[in-house]
């Protein structure tokens, strides 16, 4: 493979590589949020990823089932399965934070390991609990999401790239998912509530918000991105497994460490710049080291970046230095 | 209240112990004598009262684990009676040493001997336990967090893997085909602490510049590294052979304990030969039993010096550690090392007992596993690592497979339970698959209603019961 065959392949690796990177930054979003408000790395959100999928995945088996389709139609079908996923998983981050996060904050431990093993028990639970119900439902363990001619047509771009319709459903569900982030966090009292909270949470209670429903809040819409997330990675990579949103997760989480934890706008381009590095790696590695280092290194390539950039700007990119209290 | 328990636990031992040795062959009395053990280990009677009183549960359960050898219960009886040996305050030392030695040299190999899933079991809980050991060192001691932990145990594994194994003549010309002989284990033992220490000393540069959760996502991220590395360094040289592992991995000679142990007549006494696979077994819990103890006595000696408590200083406030010149990276990374070491020895016994080492061993979820058993322990609490490390693999390997066993019984026969036929059980209800849910399960009742974990390091349980008492003051308006 020559230099020019590089180059001309650059374009394409850059969309697949903005594909992964907006799925990253909707979950690197979900960590971010409940970071920013408590300061806990919130492991169960990668299974609130993962469910959200597995939601889509059953929206779309029971009404567009191929033999009596209740919805005939792809994209609304798609869109009932985001619906329904961002309630689902949404519902599900409240019942989580309800349920096991909640009674440690009423404790008062001070401690940041409990609630963090706590995070871990919730992401095993909710792993195996995925399990058997795809044991009992599907009697196994991968779950294939079913492919519409429709969204899989394939779309011929400017500069030698193709795009499948689904691509293009991918990056506009996204972008219109953070531009309402945005818009809620920066100008709706909700948001405005959710930053006092994660400023100082016993000023803001004194201020008359109430902390509690104010974090249940924000993992409602932490948790309604995860989903949507999760339908849409089900929609690109089609197979679903209950330990599907470990690795995304976590890399998700590198993309919110990366841009600054606790940031919204960091979380978005830690997550962006994540799944380039991702995929700028996976394909051009082989080539620079004649195939000794192949594209099983990717994941070493963004760990090492990350830990690179934490060594030189420990708050991330856009984190903001701050200075220990003593 | 009080004044009753010590009578009824008297009285309730003496009947299960008369029981257990009229109907040796009966669950009941199995149970009675494990609800014995813990009355005795938690009720108020007096110290000799519980020590008299162990030795003699100690003896029956050994003669019903001698009568049958597949008595779980009383093996886990025994367990329970070892535990409450060394972790209840009171007892003379001549009497923990006492129990200790019976139960783990002579009541468990008596068993183990006939039924080798014993020193399986045993084997298990020792490498877990030393894991813990090692990660306790640095989480629950230095309060440093770190989430790659599994990389230094894959690292002692891999040091005795490729050099015990024909592997290593796949890259180095002019190697041992086979790989060097099993008795270099011992070497390699050592050897593997220097690797292993050195990993942690290298990964900690740049992961200890870092704090809290920072630190957690970076060894995190280092400990991934190392097992794709692991999983890929098959190419351009074949160091690791890949995910498919390296292959036979030689194990030490077990002649003269086989030797021995016809000496003094273990052939006659348990009616059966004393073959390869049951000495291996019996030299693998040796092997497995002296590590945990030098690894033990080590941690102990190093909780109580300098740096055990320039440990405990930089978890509680680093600023303040630092003001007091305490020098935080150096002592940062000897904790790293230390824990590094511990688990690193026990990867090389590891890949010598498996006679197989692959990178699945070593995933982010072992990394995970090993921090619950610390948690689930206690935080920097010596006896806690062991225990917690013990509860874990005696769940997961034992009970849980039992009761998967029950359920498959009750399908078969059909028995009705509350009005429902346990045959119409749905096959995919296994609960020894489920090991994780019944783990996050108690991961998260653990983490609720009792953080300080089973067996507490004392100034950390002061500091917890001080937090929950100001969130009773702060909150009880």
């Amino acid at each position: 493979m020559t230099v020019a065959d590089l180059f001309a392949i650059l374009p394409q690796t850059f969309l697949e590589g903005l594909l992964l990177g907006f799925v990253y930054a909707m979950v690197a979003l979900g960590y971010t949020m409940v970071y920013g408000v408590l300061g806990l790395i919130n492991f169960a959100h990668s299974e609130v990823f993962m469910i959200g999928a597995v939601i889509g995945l059953e929206v779309f088996r029971f009404w567009g089932n191929p033999e009596a389709p209740v919805i005939s139609n792809p994209f609304l079908l798609l869109l009932v399965a985001l619906v329904f996923a961002a309630i689902g998983s949404g519902i599900m981050a409240v019942l989580v934070e309800r349920f096991a996060y909640r009674p440690l904050r009423k404790r008062g431990s001070k401690s940041i390991l409990v609630p963090m093993i706590t995070a871990i028990g919730v992401s095993f639970l909710l792993q195996d609990l995925t399990r058997i119900y795809a044991a009992l439902r599907h009697n196994e363990f991968n779950m294939q999401y079913r492919t519409f001619d429709a969204l899989n047509t394939v779309l011929e771009l400017p500069l030698q790239t193709t795009i499948q319709v689904k691509g293009i459903i991918v990056i506009v569900v996204s972008i219109l998912m953070l531009i309402g982030l945005t818009y809620l966090v920066n100008r709706t009292k909700l948001g405005k509530a959710i930053r006092a909270v994660s400023q100082d949470m016993q000023t803001a209670a004194l201020m008359g918000i109430n902390p509690d429903t104010i974090i249940s809040r924000t993992f409602l819409v932490g948790g309604s991105l995860g989903g949507v997330a999760g339908v849409l990675f089900g929609l690109l990579y089609t197979n679903v497994t209950p330990y599907s949103g470990v690795l995304p997760g976590l890399k998700a989480f590198t993309s919110a460490v990366l841009g600054g934890i606790g940031n919204i706008p960091g979380a978005m381009v830690g997550g962006l710049i994540l799944g380039q590095l991702e995929t700028l790696s996976g394909t051009y590695l082989p080539f620079l080291t004649n195939g000794n280092f192949g594209t099983e290194y990717k994941d070493v390539f963004a760990f090492l970046t990350l830990v690179l950039l934490l060594l030189f700007r420990p708050q991330g990119i856009f984190g903001q230095n701050v200075s220990e209290k003593v | 209240m009080n004044r009753f328990i010590f009578p009824f636990t008297l009285a309730f031992t003496a009947l299960s112990i008369l029981g257990a040795l009229l109907m040796p062959q009966n669950g009941l009395t199995n149970l009675a004598l494990l609800i014995s053990v813990g009355l005795v280990s938690l009720g108020k009677i007096p110290a000799p009262w519980r020590s008299g009183l162990l030795a003699v549960l100690a003896l029956t359960l050994t003669i019903l684990l001698r009568l049958n050898p597949d008595d779980k219960l009383a093996f886990y009886g025994l367990l329970g009676v070892l535990v409450a040996a060394f972790l209840l305050p009171n007892l003379s030392n001549l009497v923990r040493i006492a129990l200790g030695v019976a139960i783990l040299f002579i009541a468990v190999p008596i068993a183990g001997l006939t039924n080798s899933f014993l020193f399986e079991l045993g084997i298990q809980i020792g490498i877990f336990a030393a894991l813990a050991l090692g990660l306790n060192v640095v989480v629950g001691q230095a309060g440093l967090l770190d989430l790659g932990f599994a990389a230094f145990f894959a690292i002692g594994a891999y040091t005795w893997g490729i050099f015990g194994s024909p592997q290593a003549s796949a890259f180095i010309d002019g190697f041992p085909a086979g790989g060097l002989p099993g008795n270099y284990l011992y070497l390699f033992m050592a050897l593997a602490i220097i690797t292993a220490a050195i990993t942690g000393v290298l990964i900690g540069l740049p992961a200890l510049r870092l704090r809290g959760d920072y630190l957690a996502i970076v060894t995190l991220g280092l400990g991934e590294v190392v097992r794709v590395f692991a999983n890929n360094l098959d190419k351009p040289w074949n160091i690791t052979n890949g995910p498919q592992g390296i292959t036979p991995v030689n194990r030490p000679e077990v002649g003269p304990l086989t030797e021995f142990l016809k000496a003094i007549g273990a052939e006659r006494l348990y009616g059966r030969p004393i073959d390869e696979p049951i000495a291996y077994s019996f030299f693998f819990y040796l092997l497995v039993l002296l590590v945990i103890g030098i690894v033990v006595l080590v941690n102990i000696r190093l909780a109580n010096s300098r740096f055990g408590r320039a440990w405990v200083a930089i978890r509680e406030d680093e600023i303040a550690a630092k003001a007091m010149g305490i020098p935080l990276l150096p002592s940062k990374l000897l904790a790293f090392a230390t824990g590094a070491a511990f688990s690193g020895i026990m990867g090389a016994v590891f890949a010598a007992k498996q006679t197989f080492v692959s990178p699945e061993s070593f995933t982010l979820q072992a990394s995970i596993n090993i921090l619950a058993f610390v948690i689930l322990g206690g935080m920097g609490s010596i006896g806690g690592a062991v225990v917690g490390a013990a509860a874990v693999t005696v769940l997961n390997i034992g009970i849980l497979k039992d009761f998967s066993d029950l359920l498959n019984t009750w399908r078969q026969t059909g028995v009705n339970i509350l009005g429902y036929n346990m045959a119409n059980l749905p096959p995919q209800l296994n609960p020894a698959k489920y090991e994780r849910l019944v783990f996050g399960l108690i991961l998260i009742l653990m983490m609720i209603f009792r953080p300080e974990g089973l067996i507490p390091e004392q100034r950390h349980r002061a500091e917890l019961q001080e937090a929950r008492q100001e969130a009773q003051e702060g909150g009880g308006k």
